[in-house]
């Protein structure tokens, strides 16, 4: 990932990044302007005029009208500079060039699945430079937000209903996407990347990604263990996390909080993933989203020998 | 106005200025209970905005007859309240009695008409929130999206109502005990008219419930 | 101690317990405040040990998610929106108007025991319930899926919010009706003024937060779908309801602080207020604008543009009215007398630090910008700026200027400084780096932020400084807690007027005031900051030398 950007902004990879840093320094400029201002001004006051004496008796300063009427109406012209630029670069983020690219987004708890005209899916996301890019987005449980701070775009994700974001990448490169609203256990993990593409590039990694013919059952599971975002909850290493670690699952004897245990074959491992609440794994709590029930019959047998071979 | 003894507190200073604070404080209270109110109003209002068609065919269910009728006798018992105040004002005691326990039968009256609309949806599987599982003649149908927003909204706010009226007949029963033991007279009377203003506010309410979940 | 105080008028629990005397009060408010924000410093303290450095340090991600929900409701249901009026209006307000009490003792008395019920219930919800990790903010349908310890949480600022309507209520009937003669609106001090525009936003917005609990707490209950998408409700309806009431909230918090500095800024200048007028009429004005500006919290959770664009202007002109208060308060050093003792510290250090609060408040409500800013460490900055800042720094000041009187003792000049300088650097540092951890992209309620630190790798250095700042600043309140209660048993008995202040608490009433206020009705002939007309004021045993 290339340049730092700058003290207070992060680098700016899209087309009206530019835009949104301008009217962040200009802001900020003036504030600090009215700051300085203040509070040197407090700060001479109360030098210049400190107490000399216990006697002293001050006499009271007649109000200036002038002066009164100046601290109004200037930061009236302020605040009305800053609220038309700031409305003019809101609309230029709300309103999609006509041409974009649409991508489909799902977003649950912790992962984030993209969805392309082509068909390709991916947990991370793969975008064309230089061209703009809408996403439309839902989710499947809780609200998210898909937050890319080198684009300055943010958008929450509900349930139900269908919001939107748009960019254009101005460069070849990887960022970061983040969740910003608060979305339960894992909500700081709840991150990806977006992989910025030259236009050639692009097309080649969505004509890889369609095809899935000549994979093994186990392969075609280890993408769906990304895409479908069972990677949140379930390393592959060892390491815990919201649940259970994949490693070594298959054959081992499982103990569950109602005391009863069972050993993880096939028919557990699927039972798992289409019914989890129905035995809970000693140490972990009924977080498993019960949505995997739709996956197609064929996807389940994928996933599960991708269990089996961990 | 002559004071009687022991009910003007010290930090008065006249007993005008006692009077007028209570009066004052009942007043900031009852815009409380509206704002209370208008949000559960506000919720409504959405809705129905979002589902016109789903609320208008859902009201069709409460039966205006008994909302009307309920309607009715929250009004009388108004009235009589008002009757109450006017002649504890004039130290008539024995009267103020009588319209207070008149009152409270036509409070008493409304709360059973309640129970019969509540215990009759219930039959007919129509809860609020998820226990809403219309079934029987004339509701089966009723089984739509949104129908059970309708329900809960109508749950929901005559039973916040409802539990208002339930607080207003304790006052009617505190302040029969009082006006009997002798505790008010014309000089001094702040509980019965205060009462009074709490239970006009409970009658608007309800005013304003009837036509938009009965009726329209 | 002093014999016919309202410290010595009775003994016992059960005196303090059971009194209606509206100064007790204040002192339960203080002391259950006290022990509240301790509780809300001391995880707040475990928050930004967490944060020291990338991936898990102490806590797990569910640990650390209940400990700033925690924070968050302590801090704002159970500190800072009673706080200043429960503690210094209570104390205060109807001595500086003349009254014997306010209007409804047993009312007053009442809505703490009704405060207290909802710190009970918060409380007992985590014990007996276990976690709650929903943020401050209770978003639906996260918080409908959450654990029942939301319904407990959600009953208590239920709860907790009758006793502020009751408090609110109680002062805007004492401020109408139990004014001293001569004791015009004109003459009311600026405090009284705050405090009277704080009751009034109390009053209007506090049923509506009542009425969200009701429906969240149904919603978990019944499941009724009014706001969880699953069962057809909008998730989007509940953050209207909850911001409508929990902006106007925000003026909860900082009008009392604006008024103590108010008060503050003529004693220790001894000079008239500036623009009296304006500073009292414009607490009105943003009790009022803060009701029609709450859909700045949802510039990017999908309202129409037209509302953004209108919530925005309207947030804006705020910006107005405080800037008018502001500029009033440095105008009244001017040709003054200013006497830098500890309180007059903080409330310099208020303007010095809302100032900037409220101009990256203005920062955020730019539509455009907020986009980029919304929901990361640049808000919390914000946010702590104003409240901790504003509102908390205006009632550590309030609590020295009126400690003589509320204790009849001194407390140590010259503890009072040190520790006062320390608040000031360490606030700053643990604040003033998440703004910039903010605008380079950090989102908050992170528990971890390794995966940030390939595209931002200051962020470990200025996430570190952050939380050394909030262990300077918390020694820093510590410091104060040790001198107060120092102060309480050792400290130097106070005189009458050693500030030589010219409103009514201080030139009417001996050095602790009497159980009932005033021996007799005061006659009111000058306005609260007529230094010049008061010479009875001056010429007291002063404490400088
Ligand atoms: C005491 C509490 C308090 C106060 C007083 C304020 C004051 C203000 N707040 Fe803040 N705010 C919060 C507490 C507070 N806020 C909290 C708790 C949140 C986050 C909640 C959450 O999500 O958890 C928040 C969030 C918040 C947001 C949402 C950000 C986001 O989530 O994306 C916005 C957006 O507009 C905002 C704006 C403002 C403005 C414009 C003011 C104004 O009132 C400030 C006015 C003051 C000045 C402007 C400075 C003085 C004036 C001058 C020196 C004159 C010159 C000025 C001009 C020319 C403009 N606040
Ligand atoms: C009044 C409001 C208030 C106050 C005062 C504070 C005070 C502090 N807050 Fe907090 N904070 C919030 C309100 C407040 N906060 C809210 C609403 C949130 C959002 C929660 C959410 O996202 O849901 C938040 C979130 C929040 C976060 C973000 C968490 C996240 O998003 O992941 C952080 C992180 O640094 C933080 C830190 C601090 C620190 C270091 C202090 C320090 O200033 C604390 C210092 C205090 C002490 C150390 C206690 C010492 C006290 C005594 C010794 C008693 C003495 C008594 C007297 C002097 C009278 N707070
Ligand atoms: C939101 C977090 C989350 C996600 C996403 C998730 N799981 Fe789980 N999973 C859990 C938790 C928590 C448990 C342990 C509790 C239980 O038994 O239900 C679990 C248990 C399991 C088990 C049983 C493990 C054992 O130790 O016996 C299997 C198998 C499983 N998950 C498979 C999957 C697959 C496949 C996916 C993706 C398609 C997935 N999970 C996605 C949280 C998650
Ligand atoms: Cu998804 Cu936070
Ligand atoms: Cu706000």
């Amino acid at each position: 990932m290339g340049d730092q950007g700058t003290v207070w902004l992060p680098e700016a990879a899209s087309t009206v990044a530019g835009d949104v840093d301008a009217l962040f320094y200009f802001i900020l400029w003036v504030s600090t302007i009215l700051f300085i201002g203040v509070i040197g001004t407090m700060v001479l006051f109360a030098w210049r005029f400190r107490r000399r004496s216990s006697q002293d008796r001050p006499q009271p300063v007649r109000e200036n009208k002038l002066i009164e009427a100046s601290w109004i109406v200037v930061p009236t012209l302020l605040v009305a500079i800053v609220f038309v630029w700031g409305f003019r670069v809101f609309l230029e983020l709300g309103i999609a060039p006509p041409n974009s690219y649409e991508i489909d987004v799902r977003a649950r708890k912790w992962s984030w699945l993209f969805e392309y005209s082509s068909g390709a899916q991916s947990s991370e996301l793969h975008v064309p430079v230089h061209r703009p890019v809408k996403l439309r987005m839902i989710s499947e449980d809780v609200i998210h937000s898909f937050f890319v701070p080198a684009f300055r775009v943010k958008a929450d994700v509900f349930a139900g209903r269908y919001s939107y974001v748009w960019f254009e990448a101005t460069r070849q490169d990887t960022f970061v996407v983040a969740c910003a609203e608060y979305c339960g256990m894992a909500h700081s993990q709840m991150l990806t990347r977006v992989v910025v593409h030259s236009q050639d590039d692009f097309e080649n990694w969505l004509a890889n990604n369609a095809a899935d013919a000549d994979m093994t059952p186990a392969e075609r599971g280890e993408r769906l263990y990304s895409q479908q975002g069972c990677f949140a909850c379930h390393s592959l290493d060892g390491i815990e996390l919201t649940g259970p670690s994949f490693q070594g699952l298959a054959g081992s004897t499982r103990m569950f909080t109602d005391g009863t245990s069972a050993e993880a074959d096939a028919n557990y491992l699927r039972q798992a993933i289409v019914n989890p609440a129905a035995e809970i794994v000693q140490g972990y709590e009924a977080l498993m989203p019960g949505t995997y029930s739709s996956l197609s019959a064929a996807d389940l047998d994928a996933l599960v020998a991708f269990i089996e071979a961990q | 106005m002559s004071q009687a003894a022991g009910t003007l507190k010290h930090y008065f200073v006249t007993s005008e200025q006692q009077f007028d604070a209570a009066k004052m404080g009942m007043w900031l209270f009852l815009v409380t209970e509206i704002l209370l109110f208008s949000g559960m109003f506000v919720a409504y209002a959405v809705y129905r905005a979002w589902h016109p068609e789903v609320f208008a065919h859902a009201s069709e269910l409460l039966d205006w007859r008994l909302g009307g009728l309920n309607t009715l006798v929250l009004l009388a018992s108004s009235f009589t309240v008002a009757l109450s105040i006017h002649f504890v004002q004039k130290g008539q005691n024995r009267k103020v009695v009588v319209l207070l326990l008149i009152t409270l039968l036509c409070v008493a009256i409304f709360m059973v008409i309640k129970y019969f609309e509540y215990t009759g949806k219930f039959a007919h599987g129509i809860f609020p929130g998820a226990g809403y599982a219309p079934h029987g003649e004339a509701y089966a149908e009723y089984d739509i999206p949104f129908a059970p927003q309708f329900f809960s909204i109508y749950f929901i706010m005559t039973g916040i109502h409802g539990v208002h009226v339930l607080v207003g007949m304790g006052l009617f029963v505190w302040l029969v005990t009082r006006v009997v033991r002798g505790h008010f007279s014309s000089a001094w009377y702040t509980p019965v008219e205060l009462t009074g203003l709490y239970w006009h506010l409970v009658d608007i309410i309800w005013i304003f419930l009837f036509p938009l979940l009965y009726l329209i | 101690m002093h014999e016919g105080s309202y410290l010595g008028a009775s003994r016992g629990l059960k005196s303090w317990l059971l009194t209606t005397d509206h100064k007790r009060i204040g002192i339960l408010y203080a002391v259950a405040i006290a022990a509240f924000f301790l509780l809300g410093g001391i995880l707040a303290i475990l928050v930004r040990t967490e944060l020291t450095a990338p991936g898990e340090t102490v806590f797990g991600q569910d640990q650390y998610n209940q400990l700033f929900t925690l924070h968050g409701v302590v801090m704002v249901f159970l500190v800072i929106i009673p706080g200043i009026p429960g503690i210094l209006g209570n104390f205060v307000l109807p001595i500086q108007i003349g009254a014997k009490d306010v209007a409804f003792p047993r009312l007053n008395l009442a809505s703490w025991y009704i405060f207290m019920a909802g710190a009970v219930l918060a409380v007992l919800g985590w014990l007996l319930v276990g976690k709650v990790d929903t943020g401050w903010t209770f978003y639906t349908p996260y918080s409908s899926g959450a654990s029942n310890a939301v319904l407990w949480l959600t009953s208590a600022v239920f709860v907790a919010g009758f006793a502020s309507i009751f408090t609110g209520l109680n002062f805007i009937v004492t401020v109408h009706k139990m004014r001293a003669p001569g004791m015009t609106w004109n003459r009311l001090p600026l405090f009284v003024w705050a405090i009277y525009a704080t009751a009034i936003v109390q009053v209007l917005a506090t049923p509506v937060i009542g009425i969200t609990m009701v429906l969240l707490f149904l919603e978990k209950l019944l499941q009724i779908g009014i706001f969880d998408p699953a069962l057809g409700g909008d998730p989007v309806l509940f953050q209207h309801f909850f911001w409508f009431y929990s902006h106007p909230a925000v003026y909860i918090m900082i009008l009392p602080a604006m008024g103590i500095i108010s008060d503050l800024m003529g004693t220790f200048s001894r000079q008239q207020v500036s623009g009296y007028t304006f500073i009292a009429l414009s607490s009105v004005a943003i009790a009022f604008l803060g009701f029609l500006v709450w859909g700045h919290h949802m510039f990017v959770a999908g309202q129409s543009a037209l509302s953004s664009i209108i919530f925005s202007m309207l947030t804006f002109l705020i910006g107005i009215p405080t800037g008018i208060k502001v500029f009033n308060w440095v105008a009244t050093m001017y040709k003054g007398s200013v006497w830098l003792q500890t309180p007059m510290l903080y409330a310099l250090m208020f303007l010095f630090l809302f100032t900037i609060g409220g101009l990256t408040g203005i920062m955020v409500g730019v539509l455009a910008v907020d986009v980029h800013l919304h929901d990361t460490y640049f808000v919390v900055a914000h946010f702590h700026y104003v409240m901790m800042g504003g509102a908390l720094i205006g009632l550590i000041g309030g609590l020295h200027y009126w400690w003589p009187k509320i204790t009849g003792r001194l407390y140590n000049e010259t503890a009072g400084r040190i520790a006062a300088v320390l608040v000031f650097i360490g606030f700053n540092l643990t604040f003033f780096t998440q703004f910039i951890l903010g605008s380079r992209g950090m989102p908050r309620r992170y528990h971890d932020y390794s995966a940030l630190m390939d595209v931002m790798p200051e962020a470990a250095m200025l996430n570190l400084a952050s939380s050394l700042g909030s262990y300077i600043l918390a020694a820093g309140l510590v410091m104060i807690l040790v001198y107060a209660l120092h102060s309480l048993f050792r400290g130097k008995l106070a005189s009458a007027n050693p500030w030589g202040a010219c409103t009514l608490e201080w030139t009417h009433t001996g050095p602790v005031p009497d159980a009932h206020n005033f021996h007799e009705t005061p006659l009111v002939t000058r306005g609260p900051y007529d230094f010049h007309l008061a010479d009875d004021v001056f010429g007291s045993d002063e404490e400088d030398s």
